[in-house]
């Protein structure tokens, strides 16, 4: 087992015939995972790296029973592939496109809880999710590891890949990348949720950046909520403090975002907060040993 | 990219918000003439994108054009938390009953819009959202529905305006909203938002922050650059369309991905402490995924160019990218740089990781490049980058 994305997930990717659409479908489909279509109203009816593309996702979702799409699209079009995505009610929208404006995700997210909260969006600006050794959408790299009982999730991409590595002998159950952007679709929380609720996960990594107050929001929810081990890893004590205006950002979060409000925030809860990656990874072994 | 004070005036102007008539003077003559066009009483404010810029010294009113000499004289230059005033805005004085709050931003956490309002406005908001919260309205707008005039004045209602005022600050409202989404916002403050003596509402001061990832659809935007105050590293690397941002320690910093990139500032910094004169990141460079022999070779050669710079830290984690094609990729830059005659002279420490890590670690090691070492893990590189930035400093 593993969170949101098993052996059975059907994925399509929306923007596959485009340049990186093309390049991590193959990856994909390298990996074992299950991609059986993409979505181009341009391309409806063609063949693509020997899958159909299809002229819309709720037509994909038909032929195909996916439950799963990646969207691959520049970020000018973003905004309505994931509304395309959410009116057709499919679980899972994992975006992966950088730059996305953020009234434009502000909406599709506004649009996902209007239209009843069916789909999970992740993203945008995110690597994506990976169950190792059971399926793959986005980019992050299928070989780094193997199937295992830890889970992560981050908000940097390099950083899922720099610590699923030094934990690849243990292997994970899911990795979730939910992207650094001011405002995401699936968040640290969704996820230490889904973790404490799989049984397949034993310990979770979580991994932070600075900036917004999501990780003081994660610790007061691991308080309450989370009952397996939790190590976590905050990057940017030492970046320039960011070129903040007016009084309207403190007033609203009442908190600065530093590294250093978020890992003391997290140490007030039990979590252990590694200094470096690699001590986050040497935490989280001696938890994994002691089991 | 945050705006100057003048510049969102001038696009509420644009938007039909009313705002005090001003003119912008660089130099104290300019100021004197901007004070004689207007005639009477003048505030002349430093052009600063920072806050607490009154509690600084930064706004003063003048009596006529003689005493706006002597106070642009004594603003122009100031340095206001690091920021230097290159610019002041002449602006006619109003003659204020009242003053309120208001900003439209993007409320993160609960992942939608937020008007906040205040009758309590003033450089003291942040004081009085600490101690008296109930005075501050926090409204949330859905991206979806909007603001209409109705709503508008609903949020104004909220934040304790009285009814005077309401009229004129619904209209500012909605007006402000049409800022906000049109103009691609993630924040658009108003403190104050005033009630003159005479019953008008108006903007008397304006923040706004716009949205980098929409520039694709906001072409305008560009002239709100303000390049005068560009670091001509950043510049230049802006320019090759590389992630940079120049800090004040001696090691450069190259690697792939933000968050990784800003760990290894972290670590960087933590292994300097054991060091003389503890070593420091001398920049944020992100190459990104690619990492292709060009990119690397831009980046070095804006490493190289910063005089600070003792010592290189190479970190990549080879995800999407191979590390053998990051390994290539420093050696064609290594000889690239060298045909420019700029060849790379400071000691650079390289760790790669993860995709194809062997292969490049071989063909670096193979290489045999003049200053260049290998360390197998992040922590330990960082230690020998700082080391050597110590040493060479």
């Amino acid at each position: 087992m593993a969170i949101w994305l098993t052996e059975n997930s059907r994925i399509i990717v929306q923007g596959m015939t485009g340049g990186e659409g093309t390049k991590h479908t193959r990856r994909m489909l390298a990996s074992g995972a299950r991609v059986v279509g993409g979505v181009n109203a341009r391309k409806a009816g063609a063949t693509h790296e020997g899958l159909p593309v299809f002229g819309t996702v709720k037509e994909a979702m038909e032929q195909t029973r996916a439950d799963v799409s990646v969207v691959f699209v520049p970020p000018a079009f973003t905004k309505d592939a994931v509304k395309e995505a959410i009116d057709a009610e499919i679980p899972l929208c994992v975006v992966i496109t950088e730059g996305v404006p953020v009234h434009d995700t502000t909406e599709f997210w506004a649009y996902a809880i209007a239209k009843g909260g069916k789909t999970r969006v992740i993203g945008p600006n995110c690597p994506g999710i990976a169950s190792p050794g059971a399926s793959n959408a986005g980019i992050i790299p299928a070989d780094i590891t193997t199937a295992g009982r830890i889970g992560l999730v981050s908000k940097s991409g390099t950083l899922t890949y720099q610590l699923m590595y030094e934990l690849r002998d243990f292997g994970f159950s899911t990795a979730v990348g939910i992207g650094g952007d001011p405002v995401i679709g699936t968040t640290h929380i969704d996820a230490l949720q889904a973790f404490q609720e799989d049984p397949a996960t034993d310990a979770i990594v979580m991994i932070g950046e600075i900036g917004g107050d999501a990780e003081e929001r994660a610790a007061a929810y691991i308080e309450e909520h989370v009952t397996k081990p939790v190590v976590a890893y905050v990057a940017g004590f030492t970046a320039p403090e960011g070129k903040t205006m007016g009084h309207a950002g403190a007033i609203v979060s009442g908190s600065a975002g530093t590294a250093q409000a978020k890992k003391e925030a997290l140490e007030k809860v039990g979590v252990r907060v590694g200094k470096t990656p690699s001590e986050t990874a040497r935490l989280m072994r001696e938890i994994m040993q002691s089991r | 990219m945050d705006l100057f004070e003048h510049q969102a005036k001038e696009l509420f102007a644009d938007y039909g918000i009313p705002v005090p008539r001003g003119i912008v003077a660089h130099t104290v003559e300019e100021a004197r003439a901007a004070a004689e066009q207007l005639t009477g009483r003048v505030v002349v404010k430093a052009q600063v994108k920072t806050g607490g810029r009154g509690k600084a010294g930064g706004v003063k009113v003048a009596d006529d054009a003689a005493d706006a000499v002597e106070k642009a004289t004594a603003i122009l230059g100031m340095d206001i938390k690091g920021h230097t005033v290159h610019k002041v805005l002449v602006e006619e004085a109003s003659a204020i009953a009242e003053e309120y709050y208001f900003s439209f931003l993007l409320d993160r956490a609960n992942r939608t819009f937020l008007a906040i309002c205040s009758a309590a406005g003033g450089m003291e908001i942040e004081e009085v959202a600490h101690t008296s919260p109930e005075k501050v309205a926090k409204v949330p707008v859905s991206a979806l529905t909007g603001v209409d005039r109705a709503k508008a004045r609903e949020i104004a209602q909220a934040g304790g305006l009285p009814e005077a005022a309401l009229d004129g600050a619904a209209e500012i409202i909605e007006k402000v909203w049409c800022v906000f989404v049109d103009e691609d916002a993630t924040l658009v403050e108003v403190n104050p938002m005033i009630l003159t003596q005479d019953g008008q509402v108006k903007a008397l001061d304006g923040k706004v922050t716009l949205d980098d990832n929409a520039t694709f659809r906001q072409a305008d935007h560009a002239k709100f650059e303000d390049k005068s105050a560009e670091d001509p590293l950043e510049a230049a690397a802006k320019a090759k369309d590389l992630n940079y941002v120049k800090l004040d320690g001696n090691v450069g910093i190259i690697g792939n991905g933000a968050g990784l990139v800003m760990s290894t500032l972290d670590v960087v910094a933590y292994a300097g402490e054991a060091f003389p004169g503890k070593p420091k990141p001398a920049n944020f460079l992100d190459i990104g995924g690619g990492a292709s022999a060009e990119v690397m070779a831009a980046g070095l050669e804006i490493i190289i160019s910063d005089p600070a710079v003792k010592s290189i830290f190479v970190n990549v984690f080879g995800g999407i990218t191979a590390c053998d094609a990051v390994a290539n990729g420093i050696v064609s830059a290594f000889k690239l740089l060298e045909q420019r005659g700029e060849a790379v002279t400071r000691p650079l420490v390289v760790r790669l990781d993860g995709n194809n890590a062997l292969l490049g670690r071989k063909i670096l090691a193979d290489a045999a490049l003049s200053g260049v070492e290998l360390v197998d893990t992040m922590d330990d590189a960082a230690k020998r980058a700082a080391e050597l930035a110590a040493v060479g400093a």
